[in-house]
């Protein structure tokens, strides 16, 4: 599944080469270089995204979808963004203002900075100075990550409690409940990572994973903790089929239904944006970031390992994409087992067993046993545990849970 | 500025860029956009009907105790990603000790379980 790693000696904390040497004139030009370059790659996928799935969606529902806006209509989220600039912005009687003016800038920025710890290349030299092509290498990478995914969830929380209405209420209790349940699960898929790498550096993550296809987290860690990843990842997206915060025929627009003009198309952009985002996550966790898939040492060029890395983004993207065309959306008690009966216990399950692994294969076998027999014993425990209950209190034996 | 806090650098400089764009857009849009008050405009929005009561309305108890169940694992997740850094280090001590955290973890999640906590009524 994986070859044993060397013992690591010390945590590095060894980020971008460019801040070796201290900062000065030269530095601050590369950074505000990078970070422009970032900027504008982010909002052109982004832009491309909207496109992307509106043209994909309506190929997988025999139409011809946006075809006027500039070649294959590909101008059209421009256009509608532009439309929206003209429109009258609604502040609701009942909404606390402060709030309501805050929550688009708490859900679109955790989508901005949490694009910036992930490597888009190796190291490049600019006008003489080595850098990487990652806008940024903090020392806890990951828990950057992690750490961004969770403010967002305040963005769309505050949006609909400050609204001051019932349907956008409905809907932020729902995000919270919703994102909080799947955080979990997230980490600790995330922690199986930085259990192989034992870093929390991503580029160290990408590097571990450079040697050869076979040395992708994903075969790596044996598909259980990409396979939690995604899930988690489309629930905290607020994606279909996880999309209940939104839930057009429950909610209307769910947390964002009092939202209008800009306030909204930046509500409309956050999300796709973290959409992006999350892919580019996944690709650097699971999929090797900008590593080919053959044998490669470190990454040569600029050109070579970002073309992989956009080509494993489609993926994830066209992923996206295909889940919302064909998924019909979870029920909230589906939702709910799912995350806390299915997923965590699994990821925590896997968790252990990997650890076992990288110590002693024997362990491992040991574990995984030991887990699958525990497993089975709590879940009958839990079966006669209800069904006394029930009895007891003379409930209808049929909606007894199942598994 | 210590080398730490210098990987943050970028980060500090993007997220300034990020709060910049949105200002400037919402800036461009207060510039172009009409005003034309209206009071009907202001109420909250109910299925074109007007709304019943205050959209203060309260939601239902049952929420939290997933927030708890959250800070649970949550704090967990504080243990386990040092250790998984170190687990070589560490060694076999270390995973015991985490199979003994993770089980009695796991307990509670079963306790909850069982209890009826989990499931969605």
């Amino acid at each position: 599944m994986y070859s044993k790693r060397e013992a690591v000696g010390s945590v590095t904390l060894a980020g971008d080469p460019l801040f070796g040497g201290g900062v000065d004139g030269a530095v601050v030009l590369i950074v505000l270089l990078k970070t422009g370059v970032a900027f504008a790659a982010l909002m052109v996928s982004v832009l491309f995204m909207v496109w992307f799935e509106r043209k994909v969606v309506s190929d997988m529902q025999n139409r011809i979808g946006p075809n006027r806006a500039g070649p294959w209509g590909t101008l059209q989220t421009l256009a509608d963004g532009i439309k929206l600039f003209f429109k009258e912005d609604l502040l609701p009687e009942q909404a606390d203002r402060r709030i309501f003016r805050l929550a688009p800038y708490l859900s679109i920025v955790p989508a901005f900075l949490a694009f910036a710890v992930v490597p888009l290349g190796g190291v490049i030299t600019i006008a003489g100075r080595e850098t990487r092509l990652q806008l940024a290498d903090p020392p806890v990478g990951i828990l950057f990550l992690l750490a961004m995914s969770s403010v967002a969830v305040y963005g769309v929380m505050l949006a609909g409690w400050s609204s001051g209405s019932k349907y956008p209420l409905l809907g932020s209790v729902r995000a919270s409940a919703q994102m909080v349940s799947y955080e979990a699960a997230l980490g600790l898929s995330m922690a199986a990572v930085v259990l192989v790498t034992g870093s929390l550096l991503t580029s160290d993550i990408v590097s571990e994973q450079s040697r050869s296809i076979v040395d992708w987290n994903l075969f790596r860690l044996g598909f259980l903790p990409f396979g939690i990843f995604l899930v988690a990842a489309t629930a905290e997206l607020n994606r279909p089929p996880f999309d209940l915060v939104e839930a057009e025929q429950e909610l209307v627009g769910g947390f964002h239904t009092e939202y209008s003009s800009l306030r909204f198309a930046l509500f409309f952009l956050a999300e796709f944006m973290s959409t992006v985002t999350m892919s580019a996550v996944m690709v650097t966790l699971f999929l090797g970031g900008p590593s080919g898939p053959g044998p490669d040492r470190g990454f040569p060029g600029a050109f070579l390992p970002v073309f992989w890395f956009l080509a494993k983004l489609m993926i994830f993207l066209f992923i996206y994409v295909w889940l919302r065309a064909t998924l019909p959306r979870l029920r909230y008690d589906q939702l709910m087992d799912l995350g806390w009966k299915r997923l965590i216990p699994l990821s925590l399950f896997w968790l252990l067993v990997l650890a076992a692994m990288i110590l002693d294969r024997r362990y491992g076998f040991a574990v995984f046993g030991a887990g699958i027999l525990l497993g089975l014993l709590l879940l009958r425990a839990v079966q006669v545990g209800q069904s006394a209950t029930d009895d007891a209190a003379g409930a209808a034996p049929a909606v007894r849970e199942a598994g | 500025m210590s080398a730490f806090l210098r990987g943050y650098l970028s980060v500090l400089v993007f997220g300034f860029a990020a709060v910049a764009m949105v200002g400037a857009m919402l800036g461009a849009g207060r510039l172009l956009r009409p005003s034309r008050p209206q009071p009907q405009k202001y109420i909250a929005y109910e299925s074109g009907v007007d709304p019943v009561g205050t959209g203060w309305s309260q939601s239902q108890v049952r929420y939290y105790i997933f927030a708890l169940l959250f800070v649970m694992f949550d704090v967990e997740a504080v243990f386990i990603f040092p250790w998984a850094i170190r687990l070589e280090a560490l060694g076999i001590f270390g995973l015991v000790e985490m199979l003994i955290f993770i089980v009695i973890l796991a307990l509670g999640l079963v306790y909850a379980w069982r209890k009826g906590v989990l499931r969605w009524v």
